[in-house]
């Protein structure tokens, strides 16, 4: 991670938000604007706070914690190297390592400081572990489907029908509603359809709109992702093995 | 008698609910079925209007459900049709005077003694719609050819499903033929291809609707209304009855956009 910047990723257990290093005012300001943009998405979320080295007071913690709530997430895990900042976030009752994840988390996890890949024990919300969730039937206007995971649907998704997934959505069948995946930041979300013309698309933080006018072409089944920052569509073909 | 009580509804406002409501009650009243209509939209009626009978209204739906009148009193017998009753709606009163529950036990009432209980919903997703399909047997979709109104649709379709209720046939009104052909109006294909419902009836836009409902007098009592033939075809359909859908082409293209509009499914 470089410095000055921060990071938000969807994780099993919620948000993972990382700080990275530099000053810490500059960075709580990111964080704000962050959240101020983007804070709906993330309403609900329980968030770890990542911040490698870093020296916090519980001063500084709550600080963060209380902007958080403003948002309607929840701070409840500090994951530091820094042995007095886990100390203040014990002494605010906070976490101090992700479930499930031994003790590595605490002493061994390298901060990516430099663009280094996430821990082993910190998945993005889209890998296979994830709940998802199963829809048979169509969603019709006024439905939304949400999960922290995956969202599958057999049927149709009318316009008016919401799905936000923090992961993939597959659709096995015609998407016209709105669709948001990889909703917690996760760019290497996909959006499948057999008929993909939904009102708006999302992945991550991106937003795109499908070209206005009728398809004059059979529709095909294609696939969503985010390629070179911008998302695309493609048709699906069956050479496609799996995440790039 | 176990009469089945039929709520039509669409989710929004001005899609001829009450027109069709009353349409169909004069036209199953005709084929000789005992009918009461109710008028659901408490605070905002029309039905009566429609009908023809506003003049004769003494007491109403909330005057049953509080007990100043019996169910019988507040019915009114239509003046032409044998068999045909109006339940009016109060129109000094709102939706919050009537629960799901007093719809349900009027209507236990009336079963008895009728073949079809018509509800006219108001339009909305609140208390009058909850009001309204409370008591519903089966329910009866209406569209006009136009997105806002078939999304509006679709959301009804959707609550319907959540109540767990049967699923509901659509009748698709005010369609105009000329519109569709040049690709300025949804087809009824395209509105199948969202709702997924099965199609009871095809109304074209006619004047004569318009006319008849100022007058108090349903278009499905005048034997020159296109739309009239329509609401007729419709009622004998909920009769069990197999109709074909009305021819509603002009000279030109007739079979090409039949086939467009009822075959594309």
């Amino acid at each position: 991670m470089d410095r000055d910047t921060i990071s938000i990723k969807g994780i099993r257990d919620g948000l993972m938000v990382t700080l990275g290093g530099g000053e810490l005012a500059p960075l709580v300001d990111k964080l704000a604007g962050r959240l101020a943009e983007q804070g709906q998405f993330f309403q609900g979320g329980q968030v770890a706070l990542v911040v490698g080295e870093r020296l916090m007071g519980p001063a500084e913690l709550e600080a963060i914690g209380a902007l958080l709530a403003r948002h309607g997430m929840d701070l409840w895990a500090v994951l530091s190297k820094n042995e007095a900042t886990q100390e203040a976030a014990r002494g605010l009752q906070l976490g101090t390592r992700l479930p499930g994840s031994g003790s590595e988390l605490v002493g061994a996890t390298t901060m990516p400081e430099k663009g280094t890949e996430l821990p082993a024990a910190v998945r993005s919300a889209s890998d296979e572990e994830q709940p998802g969730v199963l829809v048979r039937g169509a969603l019709r206007s006024g439905r939304r489907v949400e999960s922290t995971g995956h969202v599958v649907v057999i049927g149709d998704v009318n316009p008016g029908a919401e799905i936000f997934a923090g992961g993939d959505v597959i659709v096995w069948g015609k998407l016209r509603g709105l669709v948001h995946a990889g909703a917690y930041g996760d760019q290497t979300a996909v959006v499948c359809a057999l008929e993909l013309v939904p009102t708006q698309l999302r992945i991550a933080e991106l937003i795109s709109v499908p070209p206005a006018g009728p398809r004059d072409k059979e529709p095909v089944p294609e696939m969503a992702s985010v390629r070179d920052g911008q998302i695309v569509a493609e048709s699906w073909s069956p050479g496609y093995r799996g995440r790039r | 008698m176990t009469g089945r009580v039929i709520t039509i509804t669409s989710g929004k406002g001005g899609v001829g609910k009450t027109t069709a409501t009353a349409n169909l009650g004069v036209a199953l009243a005709q084929l000789g079925h005992k009918v009461v209509t109710i008028d659901a939209d408490v605070g905002l009626r029309n039905l009566d209007l429609v009908m023809g009978l506003e003049n004769r209204i003494v007491y109403d739906l909330v005057d049953v459900i509080e007990g100043r009148c019996k169910l019988r009193q507040a019915m009114i017998r239509d003046k032409r049709l044998e068999g045909l009753y109006l339940l009016p709606a109060a129109q000094t009163r709102d939706k919050t005077a009537v629960s799901p529950s007093d719809m349900i036990l009027i209507c236990d009432e009336l079963r008895g003694e009728s073949d079809y209980i018509l509800i006219d919903s108001p339009a909305g997703i609140e208390r009058g719609f909850r009001n309204a399909i409370a008591p519903a047997d089966e329910v009866i979709i209406l569209t006009n050819p136009e997105v806002s109104s078939v999304r509006d649709s679709d959301r009804i379709i959707g609550l319907l499903e959540a109540d767990e209720k049967a699923a509901p046939s659509l009748i698709v009104n005010r369609i105009k033929p000329e519109m569709v052909e040049q690709g300025d109006m949804l087809a009824i294909g395209d509105v199948l291809d969202v709702l997924m419902i099965k199609l009871i009836g095809i109304v074209p836009e006619d004047e004569q609707v318009l006319i008849s409902t100022n007058r108090g007098l349903p278009a499905a009592l005048a034997n020159g209304s296109q739309a009239g033939q329509a609401f007729r075809n419709i009622a004998r359909r909920i009769g069990g009855e197999e109709v074909p859908f009305l021819s509603l082409e002009r000279e030109r293209g007739l079979r090409g956009w039949l086939k467009r509009v009822v075959g594309s499914r």
